[in-house]
Order: structure tokens, then C-alpha cells, then sequence
């Protein structure tokens, strides 16, 4: 058990090292310094306090996708409709920040609650068409996901227009904000927000539910063998819908802490990377609640690095996307990287 | 003599297992010769590699008395050597001569010739008594259609040399019978053929000679006429083998439950059960006889609730249980040891201590409000494998996964049977297993019948529900055929009446 | 109403034709045995390839430069494509995930290239594909007015390739071992069939024509690579869906989706539609496939093995 938990953690190291890799190739082509490049990027991401805070900002809403992607594998389902339903987590968040006036925590808390709500609403049909008729949520989430999109693209100027562009909603208001003042100048003004800590609260959380109680065994009872579970009379359906639901709410959390933390409004005709980049985190992470944060904040740095490294340099700060979705590439690949790994340890056993 | 084919000194490793140690096999022309051997003796192992899956790692090959290399399937077949899988591979929406031409498809210009080959088709079949349609499709003949098909493929292909890995497993006893005779209409034209089982019965009905493996080792090859069953056995197993299952009389009690004109459907929408009623007692093992796929699954899936019922009732211990969901079953005293241990019986990925609290990791001392204790659930296993002998690894925490499937097998009768159970449903509860598993297992079952549990037990190897049954429940085609008592009744009875036919119809 | 439709037509044919041609791609690869969620991403690599080709050339070449920017699409997006193939068919890679990475690799790399080279991260093409008449067939009352005016060359050719796909996957060798591999490759592999091979070439297949339907969107309608192909590569694979797998199930169901975009499109401008909320026409293509999810669950035609890695040591 002990070694396949440190198996797990060198694929995702060797993944990501062949993901700078290719980064540093790219960068190299271009006619640019990859150590250049690497070094604004990452200094970009963590060189002094307000940095820090926004790389921790950037990856809060990460985490959330990425337990909720973790989640839903651990328990034998592929959520590739985080996006979607962080979107829609989102604008139920906004909406309710932008439609009640509540005492500051009550309001943060009711928005919170509505982007759970929504964020479990967006994944309670494809839960439900899976345990009913059977329906692949791949296939589900992937047109949840184009629905949301749609949703919020008529939605948001319809109802909440913003004052000056068609294509984003109104700002909330400082109020209903998770950013707040302390933390911000605790951070020297970055983004971070008080997201972080429900996201860090969601990881013991999650890590709880999944080794620690009767639900989590079931959980992963149906999602290692759905044919065992239903023998040994666990309710697989009602299973199934609940995991989605639980996967949904953490994206739709994650929704909040992105369009009211980290940003202050909706932008329409943008499906959020932060879905795709969750399966990623998942991946890295082995599907453990811990690996989740660890690879958050990786992809955090990666991201709120890359602007720095843009204006340092002539590299496009594409070039942050561009590791990323290349460690996804390699992580999916990780036979490639487990058969190595296999035959190394063969040959040192061997020479015992 | 002329061989076709000879295998000489074959060696086959895997990791930590040497699966074919230094064999030599010679095949006639026109002859049936059998490969006898337990599961995993190697009898799949040697014929992979005659067949191209598998390099050996030493040892050669000859065809028609020339070395040969033979590197994947193709080859074989253009030397002239076919496979029939046990698990047929064919294209359940194709055509039968869509299925046959695939991979060596007769062209018109650019498009296919299919006229020409379900003509050639039709001749073939015609000349070795087929009797197949060329263009039906795959999944709406029958099996024994389909592995009439899966012939066609062979002769389409010119094979002389015909492999046939344990052809009647799914096949009825009459479909048996017409297989066998198949078979030698072909060694009649000419083609020889390799028969891999481990069933002495069709050894003796088929084959001309026989060659005996065992772990790995050509234990001999002799002629099938010289050698009673008993002597095949022996050489199979390694010493005797009792046929005879020692129990006490039977002393059945109260009824404990009682199936009352059953219907259920089959995945295929149909009726798979039709107005089925059974009881069994208290201290009675009543074992169900049939051909796969006669109402079995539809019994034992109706009975767990991993099934719904049309019509008919359940009543256990006096309580009509048709409604209650898997898990309420569970608690009203129903244990089941599943037909498929890796699919049903067991999560693979969970280690062996989780695996036995599956059906009641929620109950105390289990969990206490929403919380596993593992503690707890560390003893319960250690007690299990305990008293079950079971052998593991690392005890508790090994993976599942990592169990033989003797092991896997006893893990499951252990956890069933420690829930204490009034009925216990024992589903092909030796399937796949060494002998040495299989008695224990069977002694195991006793056990439970003597200390006063009801035992139903479906099994597709008669010999194993006449050995431990005392009343025999025959079906087919979903229907009850009739009930006999074990004592008063032999294999031929039985036999029979699988087929449908009732008792005394027929003189 | 006539009169609308009729204005209508050539938008909704424009917009259905690369949709057709994407799903026509995954036809290929799923039929395979390969899922292929990566379409979109393939089509934003055949759409950067394309402006990149055509933008580059057209000095040179003029008119020319945008064949030479289709073929290129085609030849980007096949090469693309074996990333994913190498990935599921080699080693057993979850297909789903492969996807995504195509995808998000397709659409920072492209423009991250495409900065490099103009410096916005956009490629702007001056001159596309024209619309002409069909010589001839124009004058057919009605049908000569829908289907004969103001076309592409572009549409015709996809619709040529329609027809040959049906060809290739109902009447020749190529398309029973190519459905044998997605049916049952263990039986395409024990009656000879390299299922690798067959795999590849859907994969690559997929790839080549999701290529040309990004760049049939550069040089009909959208005139500009900007990294995106807004989802139309996720409407193929609903339609490849709702189509059920048959290229003429695709024809339907892509003509469908493409006419139910162009009206939600245009009902802000055209009065008669303005009373159909535009959110509602958007929508339907995901709804409708949703609903066909569920209405086939029993009697899905899916190839039964597609998303299944193959290995040919297992028996």
C-alpha cells in the first residue's frame, strides 16, 4: 500500500517534469531562455507576499474542481462538467449577492449556500440520468456543461447586466465579496480571499467522508465495483446521485470563491479552464484529497506566474496552459511512466 | 507415424510461476487428442502458444514435420492451424458471413464480395452437416450456432489443424452430443483436432488419445480406450480422487424457503422463470440442476432481490420477503456466495478486511454514527481468515486483489457463512478452483446443512449437485422440470430431464 | 415564413457543413473502438493551421493559398490526432482524459504560436471561400433556390466525403474491420486484423477531418483564428450521438443542431423569431441529445467497445 502511494507520487512528479519539459522546449524553439522563462514564472508566482496571495487565490477555486473531480473518480464516476457546474454555482452566488441585503455573514454564507446548491443542481441530472437509464456522464456533463454555458450567456445580461459591457454582470458589492480586509492586507492587497480557507476546510473534509466513514465506503465500495456493492445491498443509484451532488457542490463552491472572490463579476461566453484544469489536479494528485491541494497549488504558481513572466520576457503567458494541459497528456499516459518506473525497481531488486 | 503438429520441450514462464515445463505433445492426422489438466495447469498456456499468443521461451515447434516459428495468429492459420475460444469472438451485429470473411475478405473491385462467401459458406456447411444460415445475424442464433460459426471460420480458412478450448462449457447436453459428433465428421475428412477439457465424461466419448498435464508437467499420454474415468482422474489430480462425498443422513426441518409460482425476466426481456416454485428446509441441501442459462441467474438474482419479480411470491421463514430491498434480505437471514467472485462476490480493490464487513460495515460494532472502526473490523477479518484458512499475504490489510481465487472463494463462504445465516444460497461455488479448494469447500457446505441451515446450491457440474444435493430441483427453458431425491436417482435421470423431459415420459 | 427560411438556408447550411465534417471524423474514430472527445481541440489546431497557411501564402499564391490552407488543416489536425491515438491505443490511456489534454493542449499551444508569430494571439485571413451558384440546378424551382444559390465549394466536398464515408463503412473491407474494432476487437484480432492499425487510421481519420471542419469555419463564416471554435467540436460529438453513430443518422442530426443555431443566431434581427427566446434555441442541441441519451439507453447503436483499450495479450 505504502509503495503504491509513493508509485502515485512519482508519476505526478515525473509528469510534471516532463510537462516543464516540453515548456522548456516550447520556449527554446520560440528563441526564448527556458531558465529565463522558469525563473519569472516562478518568481512571478511566489517572490513576495502579495504573489503568494495571489497564487493561493488562483488555485482556490482549483482545489474545489479538483476534489470534486477526485471525488466523483474515487467513487467510480468522471465529473468533466466542473466547469459547468462551477459556472452555475457562480451565478447563484451572484445572484444572491447582488439581490439580498443581508448582515455580511449571513449574505456570504446564503451565497455560499447557493453556490453549493447550484453547483449540485448542475450535477443531480447527470447523477440521476446515470443511475436511471444508465446514461454515460461523460456524455452528460460535457452537454451540462455547454447548457450552463448557454444559461449564463442569456442570463447574465438579461437579469444582472453590468454598468458599462453586455458581456459581464453587475459588480457585487464589496459586501458580498469573500475578499476581506484583513486577509487582503495581510497579503499586501492580492487577491486571496477567505475562499481558501473553505477550501482548505474541504479537503479534511472530503479526506474524512472518503477514509473515515460508512458513506465513503460505500462510496468507493460502487465506484470500484458497482456489481459488489449492489450485492452486498448498498443502494448503487441512490450512491451515484449522491456522489455527483457532493462533486457538483464542491465545483459550484469553487464557483463562488472564483467569481465572487477572486473576481468580483461573471464574464459571459467563457467556460471556465478551472473545470478542465481540475481533472489535471486530480490526476496529479492520485485522486487523494491531499495531492489535490499539493497540485493546486502548483498549477496556482503556474498560473499567476505566468503574466509576470509575460512582461519580463516575449514568452506568451499560453505558455502556462501549455504545461499544464501537457502534464494532463502525460499524467493520462502514466503507464508509460509506471512501466519505467516498474522496470527500474526490477533491475535495483535485482541487484540486491 | 505422421504427426501434424509437435510440440517438443516446451517451457513457458511467468512471473513466479512456470506454467508449461518442459512439454512434448505430438498430434495425429485425424485424430481427436485430448489436453486434460485442472484449471490452471497449463493446458490454455500451450495451446497459445501453438496458437501464436504466446513465445515459449524454449522448445520447438513442428507442423507437417518442419520447425516452425509460429510469432502470432496469422501465421498459425496459414499454417493450417485454427482456434475455437471458449468465449466465442465474434460480432454479435455482423452476419454470420460478415463474422466468417472478416480479416480475409473477398473483394469485387473496391467493395466486398459477400455473395461469394456466403456461397462458399453454404458448401461448407452443407459438407460437414452445419446446418447454418449464412445470413442471420450473430445475436439472434443460438450458442450452439455460434460455435458452429466459429468452425465455419476455421474450415473457411482451410485449418487442418483444429483447437477446441473447452467447447461445452455453454453448450446443452444435446448440443454436446451434436458438437462431439461435429467433430468427428471433421477428423473423418481429413482434419485433426486438439480438444483442451478438463471433463473426463467427453474425454471418453470423444477423444482417441489423451494427454494428462498437471502443474505445469506432462504427467502422459495414453490411448482414452485403455484408461477408465477413475485412472484419468488420477492422473489429473495427482492421487484418488473419491467421487463420493462423505454426509450424514439427511434431517431436514422446517421449511425455510418457499419459491411460490415465480416468474421473472431475463436480460433479454423474457420471460428467463416461468410460474417456479421450490421450497427447502431447514438442514437439506436442494440443489439446482440445469443447463446454463435455463432460469438459474433469474432463481438466485429473484431470491437476493438483485432482481425483480413479475409475479409469484418469496416467503422466508413464514415472512414474504418479494418487496424487501438486497440489504433487508441480507438481515432477514439470506447469505449468498455469488456465481462471480471478482464481479459479485468481492470488492478486488479493497483489502481483504474491508471486503468481509461488506455487507455490514454499518452496523455497530462495525461503525458507530456514520464512523468506521477499525479495530474492529481488523478482528472480524482476522477471525475469518482464521477460521477459514484463508492464506494471505499480509493478513487483514492484503489487497483482494492479490488472493488466488481458492483463497478468494474461501474468504467469501467464510464471511457468509459467519453472518449466520438461515439460507444460504451457494451459486458455482467451486468454480475454477483446484480440487484441493473444492473439497474443502464442499465440506464447508455440508457443515452448514448439518448444523441446520437451508442450502440451495446451482451448480452447471452435475456431479458436483448429485454429490452434495439431497433433493435435486431440475430446470429448462425456465420451467421446473421436476424434483427428484439425490439417493434414487443418477446422473442419465437427471441428465434427461435437463433437457426437458420429464420423469417417466420416456421409457 | 418561405421567405425566412430561404434567407436563412445558406447560414445554417454554412454552419452545419463543419459541424457534419467534425462528427463525420469522430464517426471514424469511435466506430474504431477510439472515443474521441479531443474534436474540438483538433479543430481549433486545423483552424489555426489554416489562417497560419492561408495568411502566409496568400502574398504568394492568392486564391490558391486557401487549398493550400484546407489541406493544411487536414494534414495539422491528422498529425495532431496521433497525440491521442499514441495515448489510447498504445498505453491504454482513459480516452476521456487523453481528450481533455488534446483540448487544452490544442488551444494554448495554438495560441501560443500564434502570438509569436503576430504578437495578438489571433490570425486574421484575408480572403476565404466565396459563395457561388450551381450552374444549371439554380433554376430548380424551390430546391434550386435552397440548395443550389450562393453555396461553397466547401460544402460540396464535405458532402462528397459523406457519401464516400457511408461507402467506406458499409460496403468495403476497410469499414467491416474498422466496425469489428469498435464492435469486438478481440474477435477483429483473432480473425487476423492488425486492431492497432485499423485504430490509428480512425483516430487519424477523426483528426484530418476535424482539421477541415475548423478551417471550413475560418474561411466560410468566421474569417479569423482566435484560439477558439466555441464548443462546435462538443455539438459534434452531441450530434454523433443523436445521429447514432451512422453517417446518415450525422447528416440529420448535424442539420438539425446547425439550423437551431442559426436561428437562435437571428432571431434577434428577423421579427418572426424574436419571439423564441434565443437561450432556448441554444440550449436544444445539448437538451435534445440529452433526451436521445436517455430514449436510446436501451437500444444505444454505440459501438460496444469505443472507449475500451485494447490489448492484444489479453485474451
Amino acid at each position: 500500500m505504502k509503495l503504491n502511494i509513493n508509485k502515485q507520487l512519482i508519476i505526478g512528479l515525473v509528469s510534471v517534469i516532463l510537462g516543464l519539459a516540453a515548456g522548456a522546449v516550447l520556449m527554446f524553439l520560440t528563441g526564448n531562455s527556458p531558465y529565463e522563462g522558469y525563473s519569472n514564472l516562478f518568481r512571478g508566482g511566489l517572490m513576495n507576499i502579495e504573489r503568494i496571495g495571489n497564487t493561493l487565490a488562483t488555485a482556490t477555486p482549483l482545489i474545489f474542481t479538483g476534489l470534486s473531480v477526485a471525488f466523483a473518480f474515487k467513487t467510480g464516476l468522471f465529473n468533466i462538467g466542473a466547469s459547468g457546474q462551477m459556472l452555475f454555482g457562480g451565478l447563484c452566488a451572484t445572484a444572491v449577492g447582488l439581490t439580498f441585503d443581508l448582515p455580511r455573514f449571513l449574505l456570504l454564507s446564503a451565497m455560499i449556500i447557493a453556490a453549493m446548491i447550484g453547483g449540485g443542481l448542475w450535477a443531480v441530472i447527470p447523477g440521476y440520468l446515470k443511475a436511471r437509464f444508465n446514461v454515460h456522464e461523460v456524455v452528460s456533463t460535457i452537454m451540462m456543461n455547454w447548457i450552463s454555458y448557454w444559461v449564463i450567456y442569456y442570463t447574465v445580461p438579461a437579469w444582472f447586466k453590468g454598468e458599462f459591457l453586455e458581456t459581464e454582470s453587475k459588480k457585487i458589492p464589496d459586501l458580498a465579496s469573500l475578499k476581506t480586509g484583513w486577509l487582503t492586507s495581510l497579503f499586501n492587497g492580492s487577491f486571496i480571499n477567505l475562499g481558501i480557507f473553505l477550501a482548505l476546510a474541504a479537503v479534511v473534509i472530503i479526506w474524512i467522508i472518503l477514509n473515515k466513514t460508512v458513506i465513503g465506503f460505500e462510496l468507493k465500495a460502487a465506484g470500484y465495483n458497482r456489481f459488489s456493492a449492489e450485492y452486498a445491498g448498498m443502494n448503487v443509484n441512490r450512491n451515484i446521485v449522491l456522489s455527483m451532488v457532493i462533486a457538483g457542490s464542491l465545483a459550484g463552491i469553487g464557483g463562488a470563491t472564483y467569481y465572487v472572490g477572486y473576481a468580483s463579476n461573471i464574464q459571459i461566453g467563457v467556460l471556465p479552464t478551472m473545470g478542465f484544469d481540475g481533472i489535471a489536479v486530480a490526476l496529479l494528485g492520485g485522486n487523494s484529497p491531499w495531492g489535490v491541494l499539493a497540485g493546486s497549488v502548483f498549477f496556482g504558481i503556474l498560473h499567476s506566474g505566468k503574466g509576470f513572466m509575460n512582461a519580463m520576457t516575449s514568452i506568451p503567458p499560453e505558455i502556462g496552459d501549455t504545461i499544464i494541459a501537457t502534464i494532463i497528456y502525460f499524467a493520462a499516459t502514466s503507464v508509460m511512466i509506471e512501466k519505467a518506473i516498474n522496470s527500474l525497481l526490477l533491475k535495483i531488486r535485482g541487484e540486491k | 507415424m505422421d504427426f501434424v503438429v509437435e510440440m517438443l520441450n516446451i517451457r513457458k514462464e511467468f512471473p513466479g510461476i512456470v506454467a508449461n515445463d518442459d512439454i512434448s505433445i505430438n498430434l495425429r492426422k485425424g485424430e481427436i487428442h485430448a489436453l486434460l489438466g485442472e484449471n490452471g495447469a497449463g493446458k490454455s498456456t500451450l495451446m497459445s502458444i501453438l496458437f501464436g499468443l504466446y513465445k515459449p521461451d524454449q522448445g520447438i515447434i513442428k507442423v507437417r514435420g518442419e520447425e516452425v516459428n509460429i510469432n502470432n495468429p496469422n501465421q498459425a492459420n496459414d499454417l493450417g492451424i485454427g482456434m475455437v475460444h471458449q468465449h466465442f469472438k465474434l460480432v454479435h451485429n455482423f452476419t454470420i458471413t460478415e463474422n466468417i470473411i472478416l480479416g480475409i475478405e473477398p473483394k469485387q473491385g473496391l467493395t466486398l464480395n459477400l455473395k461469394s462467401a456466403a456461397k462458399k459458406i453454404t458448401d461448407l456447411s452443407l459438407k460437414y452437416k452445419l446446418n447454418v444460415d449464412p445470413n442471420a445475424i450473430i445475436e439472434n442464433v443460438s450458442v450452439g450456432m455460434q460455435q458452429r460459426v466459429e468452425i465455419l471460420k476455421m474450415l473457411y480458412r482451410d485449418a487442418e489443424v483444429l483447437i477446441f478450448d473447452e467447447p461445452t462449457a455453454v453448450l446443452t447436453p444435446q448440443e454436446i452430443l451434436e458438437l462431439i459428433k461435429i467433430m468427428k465428421n471433421l477428423t473423418e475428412e481429413g482434419k485433426s483436432i486438439l480438444l483442451i477439457t478438463h471433463k473426463l465424461k467427453e474425454i471418453k466419448a470423444a477423444a482417441d488419445r489423451c494427454t494428462v498435464i498437471r502443474r505445469g508437467k506432462v504427467i502422459g499420454t495414453v490411448n482414452v480406450s485403455d484408461k477408465s474415468k477413475a485412472e484419468l482422474a488420477e492422473m489429473m489430480v495427482g492421487r484418488k480422487v473419491s467421487f463420493r462425498v462423505d454426509k450424514k443422513e439427511q434431517d431436514p426441518g422446517e421449511t425455510v424457503l418457499n419459491l411460490k409460482n415465480l416468474t421473472v425476466m431475463s436480460n433479454h426481456g423474457v420471460p428467463g422463470l416461468k410460474d417456479f416454485s421450490l421450497s427447502v428446509r431447514s438442514g437439506e441441501i436442494v440443489g439446482i440442476a440445469g443447463v446454463d442459462g435455463n432460469g438459474q441467474t433469474e432463481i438466485v438474482e429473484a431470491v437476493t432481490g438483485l432482481r425483480k419479480t413479475v409475479s409469484g411470491s418469496i416467503i422466508l421463514n413464514n415472512r414474504d420477503i418479494s418487496d424487501y430491498s438486497i440489504r433487508d434480505r441480507i438481515l432477514s437471514g439470506i447469505a449468498h456466495i455469488p456465481e462471480d467472485r471478482q464481479r459479485r462476490g468481492l470488492v478486488l480493490d479493497y483489502s481483504v478486511e474491508e471486503n468481509m464487513v461488506l455487507e455490514i460495515y454499518n452496523k455497530p460494532p462495525f461503525s458507530r454514527r456514520g464512523f468506521l472502526n477499525t479495530g474492529e473490523i481488523r478482528k472480524h477479518a482476522d477471525k475469518i481468515i482464521r477460521d477459514f484458512d484463508v492464506r494471505t499475504g499480509e493478513g487483514a490489510v492484503t489487497p483482494t486483489r492479490s488472493l488466488s481465487g481458492g483463497n478468494q472463494q474461501k474468504a467469501i463462504v467464510g464471511r457468509e457463512v459467519d453472518h449466520n445465516p438461515d439460507l444460504l444460497i451457494a451459486v458455482q461455488p467451486t468454480r475454477g478452483l483446484d480440487v484441493g479448494s473444492i473439497e474443502y469447500i464442499h465440506k464447508r457446505l455440508i457443515e452448514q446443512r448439518d448444523s441446520g441451515k437451508a442450502v440451495l446450491l446451482v451448480s452447471l457440474e452435475l456431479d458436483e449437485v448429485l454429490d452434495l444435493s439431497d433433493r435435486i430441483a431440475i430446470i429448462n427453458h425456465g420451467e421446473l422440470v421436476g424434483i427428484v431425491n439425490a439417493s434414487e436417482t443418477n446422473e442419465n435421470e437427471v441428465g434427461l430431464m435437463m433437457t426437458g423431459e420429464k420423469k417417466g415420459e420416456n421409457p | 415564413m418561405w421567405s425566412i427560411i430561404s434567407q436563412i438556408f445558406p447560414y445554417a447550411v454554412a454552419f452545419t457543413v463543419p459541424l457534419l465534417i467534425t462528427a463525420l471524423g469522430g464517426l471514424f474514430s469511435e466506430r474504431s473502438g477510439v472515443v474521441n472527445i479531443g474534436l474540438e481541440g483538433l479543430m481549433v489546431v486545423g483552424s489555426f493551421a489554416g489562417a497560419y497557411v492561408i495568411s502566409s501564402l496568400y502574398p504568394v499564391m492568392g486564391e490558391g493559398a486557401v487549398w493550400a490552407g484546407l489541406a493544411a488543416a487536414m494534414a495539422a489536425g491528422a498529425v495532431f490526432s496521433l497525440l491521442h491515438a499514441f495515448a489510447s491505443i498504445n498505453l491504454n490511456a482513459n480516452q476521456v482524459i487523453s481528450g481533455t489534454a488534446i483540448n487544452m493542449i490544442a488551444g494554448a499551444l495554438t495560441v501560443f504560436i500564434a502570438r509569436n508569430v503576430t504578437g495578438s494571439g489571433n490570425i486574421h485571413i484575408i480572403s476565404g471561400l466565396t459563395r457561388f451558384d450551381v450552374p444549371l440546378l439554380n433554376k430548380i424551382p424551390l430546391l434550386g433556390k435552397l440548395f443550389f444559390s450562393q453555396t461553397y465549394f466547401s460544402t460540396w466536398l464535405v458532402l462528397l466525403i459523406l457519401l464516400l464515408s457511408w461507402f467506406a463503412i458499409y460496403k468495403t473491407a476497410f469499414g467491416l474491420r474498422l466496425r469489428a474494432c469498435g464492435e469486438h476487437p478481440h474477435a477483429a484480432d483473432a480473425a487476423g486484423v492488425n486492431v492497432y492499425f485499423i485504430r490509428y487510421i480512425g483516430v487519424t481519420i477523426s483528426g484530418a477531418f476535424a482539421g477541415l471542419g475548423g478551417a471550413i469555419i475560418l474561411v466560410t463564416y468566421s474569417g479569423e483564428f482566435n484560439g477558439s471554435v466555441a464548443g462546435l467540436g462538443f455539438l459534434a460529438l452531441a450530434s454523433l450521438i443523436f445521429g447514432q453513430w451512422k453517417p446518415l443518422g450525422i447528416l440529420g442530426a448535424t442539420f438539425f443542431f446547425g439550423f437551431a443555431s442559426t436561428l437562435a443566431n437571428v432571431s434577434q434581427v428577423v421579427p418572426a423569431l424574436s419571439a423564441i427566446p434565443g437561450i432556448i434555441l441554444k440550449v436544444f442541441p445539448y437538451v435534445v441529445t440529452l433526451l436521445a441519451l436517455i430514449l436510446f439507453s436501451k437500444s444505444s447503436q454505440a459501438p460496444k467497445a469505443a472507449g475500451e483499450p485494447f490489448d492484444h495479450g489479453k485474451k
